[in-house]
């Protein structure tokens, strides 16, 4: 692709720009200054969605307005559809990438957690090739996945979600479009009213988004009642590490976080079997 | 159908929703803020700034800077030093207020984080800013003076060493037998309020260009501030340039809530700027040194206590204000006026008679404090209702019962309050009681008690208030500071019979053109389409106060209706000579010279423009037409007009989360006759926004070395 090329000729001191919305803002700060921008936005390989088998394509370049609207990602990858309108507001939607989002990789960020909770598998290129990473691996650490330097994120490859699936999401931000204090996906696998499997992820309490993995060991082979609830509950609070924050100490986090999954778990209780 | 008004008449605007003309020119992206604007040869500043709080500059060194592609000049606290003389902040009635002297940049000290220390201009602001990278400033780090019980203890380091301490202005107002009442009181409430500080964050933010020309010599200005007369004043004086040879423009202006009007570093350095290199120099300040260079306002803390009998009549109160401002009083405005608002307004709105308060205003290694929206008014709204409702608890009394029984009765004015203001004519009871109905007051109880069974909590709140409006020379004139409480227009007819009237009021996106056209049409019976209102100009339009202190509909409104009166007068004269009539048996309307008891139509404006302009030989001899006039207003009497209003409030909150959820927000203010309705409730539905702000969002949070740890919307 002319894109990695350019990047290989340009050094070090070069960057990608999709929808600017998160890069532009940190050269306005004077946070970043690299020499070379490299505009993908226009890179058809990285566009596009469609229904391969039993996995949903995602192209990088897919815009948050997009994910808010598109009927495949509704049907198939319903978290995203469900987060997106807590993503920003409109005008950052209309440029923001949904790639340039997880590629970006901010612990606040919707759609990074949601990739993980759908358990969705990254295509990352390089002047070799291409190869896929699962969600569970691509997240490092703060604003730091598996994308090598110069490698590019060319689609989500999220598995579609099927008859015996249940979702919810909720976050609690300030105000409608802020970062939120704190936010879940959860996408559980009932299989005769009990958990078979269960993907719970919080964003904004760490590095990274975070998958409650006692939380989820909580539940498993449970029906979702009071006392499941009141156990995954219990158990979450060890889940999470939240950082250091004057104005939202750990403690609050934790606590905001035992709401939110009581919530979401009684959502999925109420879904229909 | 609905019974005919008197706003059915022909040309009746006063009272009428109409919107804003200029509303559809800045939708349609023809708005021209000081940014839009390029002049040639036009350069761009930017500047570096201290990243202490306090600090002295031990050496800079520019040179690198200097030779960086583009840059034009580089300039420190002495180059400007040599052209501007210092200002001072203070006014004569702070008895005994005290406040450094300033200058554009710093020559030997800095005194907050962000302050700007060397400017540096280039032929386009990236070069700038990329130059400004190449600044090396050496300073030597003060101990900085952040907190105000540090700033006034006895070993705090004094910011600036001359003035003896960090206080900058004590004030005290004793109405006598405060002690006593306390001490006999059945009941007596006390709390300790703390109130951040906010900044006005505008949708513009400070820009201006400087532009002088040597050659005449003329200094031009494009200001996006509030104030152009003040501003021309204060660049004439320091800068030693006739009054006469100095312009200031103010166009589109996209917010400005006090923020605006008040002297800037940057600002006075532009001007300096320009002089020195004979082009002219824009900066506009980017967000984030908006936040670290914008006034700030509150941060006070108040310890209040209030007495009141058994039976909940309230019977005194005793006020201790500290207010920390930065390191120097505002210029020219002062940072005193919103302490002083602040102990002045304090249980404004209710009868009792004895009171003591104490304000401290404090310098400390912070951003410069000043006047923002509602100066003074949500601090001392909040102390003095929130003892109230301390009151109405303890007595067992509703927050409405407690109100009507302690605010002061409709029939008692004139009166004044305990703290001096003087207070023409309120309505807190008819307020009152119409907020109650509004809200249904009773029915909400019902329902709150209802869901608080089913685990559901919701609050309701009320508070009454007093406002300070369109202050008299008995304020700024009086204080010694050249700031106008007048204003002026000119109106004039055109040969076409249209209207054009320049006033001195200015217009910062909340409609003042819009109301002096509805009164101006209003008065000359002619359609709103017809006129043209300009402002914002020192060279063409009248010298006057313009618009802060809600001073442009009461001040500039009354000017303009008192222009338009004298410009009728004119008119009717010239009419009665053509129409062989009594001037006082004629009446203007829609465009017609009318028979005042008839109405019937007897000679167009327009036929009368046109024979005063071109064929005045027609006219009876001795016949001078003037279809220009220009006229004066300055309030007399009362030093301010005061009003007030209520507002409630009902939310819910969730108490797993601490989350509060707005439901419902009721205002009843008496702001007098209105002029236009939309553009009354855009004021107030705005207030009620930035008052939800400043209690839920804001705050500019400070860290120990005096860095401000929140300054941009990122935060
Ligand atoms: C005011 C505001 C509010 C916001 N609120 C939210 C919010 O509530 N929630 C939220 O999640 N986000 C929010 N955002 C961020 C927004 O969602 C960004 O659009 C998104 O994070 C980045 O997508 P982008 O396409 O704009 O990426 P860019 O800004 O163009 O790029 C971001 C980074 O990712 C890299 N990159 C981009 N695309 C790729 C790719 N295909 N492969 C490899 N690297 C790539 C770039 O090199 C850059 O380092 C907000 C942004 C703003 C300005």
């Amino acid at each position: 692709m002319e894109a990695l090329d350019a990047y290989e000729q340009a050094g070090s001191d070069a960057s990608y720009i999709a929808g600017g919305q998160s890069l532009v803002p940190a050269l306005a700060l004077r946070l970043q200054a690299p020499d070379v921008l490299i505009d993908i936005a226009h890179i058809p390989d990285l566009r596009g969605i469609e229904l391969k088998g039993n996995w949903l394509r995602i192209g990088a370049l897919t815009r948050h307005a997009e994910v808010l609207a598109h009927p495949l990602i509704r049907q198939h990858a319903p978290l995203y559809s469900d987060a997106a309108p807590h993503v920003a507001h409109p005008a950052i939607r209309n440029k923001g990438t949904l790639g340039g989002s997880i590629a970006h990789a901010d612990p606040a960020s919707e759609f990074p957690a949601m990739t993980l909770a759908l358990g969705a598998e990254l295509e990352i290129a390089n002047r070799n090739g291409t190869r896929r990473v699962a969600a569970d691996a691509f997240f490092v650490d703060l604003f730091q996945t598996a994308i090598e330097p110069g490698e590019l994120l060319v689609a989500i490859h999220v598995p579609v979600v099927n008859a015996n699936h249940r979702w919810a999401f909720h976050e609690l931000a300030r105000r409608r479009g802020d970062y939120a204090l704190v936010g879940c996906g959860i996408l559980a696998d009932v299989i005769d009213g009990a958990i078979a499997q269960i993907r719970i992820v919080f964003f904004s309490v760490g590095n990274t988004p975070v998958r409650a993995a006692k939380a989820e060991h909580a539940l498993i082979g449970r029906v979702i009642d009071a006392d499941a609830i009141a156990a995954a509950q219990a158990a979450v609070i060890h889940d999470l590490d939240p950082p250091e924050d004057e104005n939202v100490p750990p403690a609050m986090r934790r606590q905001l976080a035992r709401v939110v999954l009581g919530r979401l778990l009684g959502d999925i209780a109420r879904q229909a079997p | 159908m609905t019974a005919i008004t008197a706003l059915d008449r022909p040309n009746s605007y006063i009272g009428r929703s109409v919107p804003r003309p200029n509303a559809k020119r800045l939708l349609a992206g023809r708005g021209r803020y000081v940014t839009d604007i390029v002049l040639p040869r036009m350069l761009h500043g930017a500047y570096v700034r201290s990243p202490y709080a306090h600090a002295r500059i031990v050496a800079i060194n520019a040179d690198e800077a200097r030779a960086a592609p583009g840059v034009r000049l580089v300039a420190i606290g002495e180059d400007l030093a040599k052209l501007c003389t210092p200002w001072v902040g203070t006014m004569d009635h702070f008895k005994g207020m005290k406040s450094p002297p300033q200058l554009p940049l710093p020559i030997d000290k800095v005194v907050w984080a962000g302050q700007a220390v060397v400017a540096v201009v280039a032929d386009t602001r990236a070069l700038a800013e990329d130059a400004a990278e190449l600044v090396a400033i050496e300073f030597d780090e003060l101990p900085a003076v952040v907190d105000i019980d540090a700033a006034r203890g006895p070993d705090a380091p004094v910011i600036s060493p001359e003035l003896g301490s960090n206080l900058c202005f004590h004030g005290k107002i004793d109405t006598g037998g405060v002690e006593d009442v306390f001490a006999g009181a059945a009941h007596v409430v006390e709390e300790e309020f703390l109130f951040g500080r906010h900044t006005a964050v505008t949708m513009e933010p400070r820009a201006i260009i400087a532009d002088y020309d040597a050659s005449e010599p003329k200094l031009t200005v494009h200001h996006a501030t509030q104030t152009p007369y003040q501003f021309q004043d204060i660049y004439a004086r320091h800068y030693g340039i006739p009054e006469a040879c100095v312009r200031v423009i103010a166009p589109d202006i996209g917010g400005s809530f006090g923020m605006k009007l008040h002297m800037y570093h940057e600002d006075m350095a532009v001007v300096g700027l320009s002089i020195m290199l004979e082009r002219p120099v824009k900066y506009v300040a980017d967000r984030m040194e908006s936040f670290v260079s914008d006034i700030h306002a509150r941060d006070h803390r108040v310890r209040a206590r209030m007495a009141a009998d058994a039976d909940g009549n309230i019977l005194a109160m005793d006020v201790e204000d500290v207010t920390g401002i930065g390191a120097f009083s505002a210029y020219p405005r002062t940072s005193v006026v919103e302490g002083n608002q602040v102990y002045r307004l304090m249980g404004a709105p209710y009868t009792f008679k004895n009171y003591r308060a104490d304000l401290q205003v404090v310098f400390q290694n912070k951003v410069q404090m000043s006047q923002y929206r509602a100066v003074g008014h949500p601090v001392a709204c909040t102390v003095t209702e929130r003892l109230v409702d301390m009151i109405a608890a303890k007595t067992s009394r509703d927050v409405f019962d407690i109100r009507s029984g302690n605010l002061i009765p409709d029939d008692a004015y004139p009166c004044a309050s305990p703290t001096g203001y003087k207070f023409e004519s309120l309505s807190h009871h008819a307020c009152l009681a119409k907020i109650r109905a509004l809200m249904d007051y009773d029915g909400l109880r019902a329902e709150q008690a209802a869901l608080r069974k089913q685990g559901i909590h919701r609050g309701i709140g009320i508070a009454s208030f007093v406002e300070i409006t369109n202050p008299s020379p008995a304020f700024y004139g009086v204080g010694g500071v050249r700031i106008s409480s007048q204003d002026g227009a000119i109106i004039k007819i055109t040969p076409s019979g249209d209207v054009r009237c320049l006033i001195s009021i200015t217009e910062l996106g909340q409609g003042t053109e819009t109301i002096v056209g509805q009164i101006v049409a209003e008065h000359l019976g002619v359609d709103r389409e017809r006129i043209k209102v300009i402002t914002g100009d020192t060279e063409t339009t009248p010298h006057g106060g313009a618009t802060y202190a809600c001073r442009g509909a009461g001040i500039g409104g009354e000017t303009a209706l008192q222009a338009a009166k004298k410009l009728k007068a004119n008119v009717l004269a010239v009419a009665a000579a053509i129409l062989q009539d009594e001037p006082d048996r004629l009446d203007m309307e829609a465009g017609w010279i009318v028979d005042a008891a008839s109405r019937q139509q007897r000679i167009e404006l327009a036929e009368i423009a046109r024979i005063a302009y071109f064929r005045s030989d027609t006219l009876p001899p001795g016949t001078q037409s003037q279809l220009s006039v220009a006229h004066h207003y300055a309030p007399e009497g009362y030093p301010f007009a005061f009003t007030n209003g209520v507002q409630a409030c009902h939310l819910e909150l969730d108490v797993e989360t601490g989350f509060v959820k707005l439901l419902k927000m009721w205002v009843v203010e008496d702001c007098g006759r209105v002029i236009n309705p939309l553009l009354v409730d855009e004021q107030i539905r705005g207030g009620v926004v930035q008052g939800l702000g400043a209690a839920f969002f804001e705050e500019c949070t400070y860290g120990d070395s005096g860095q401000l740890t929140n300054g941009s919307l990122a935060d």
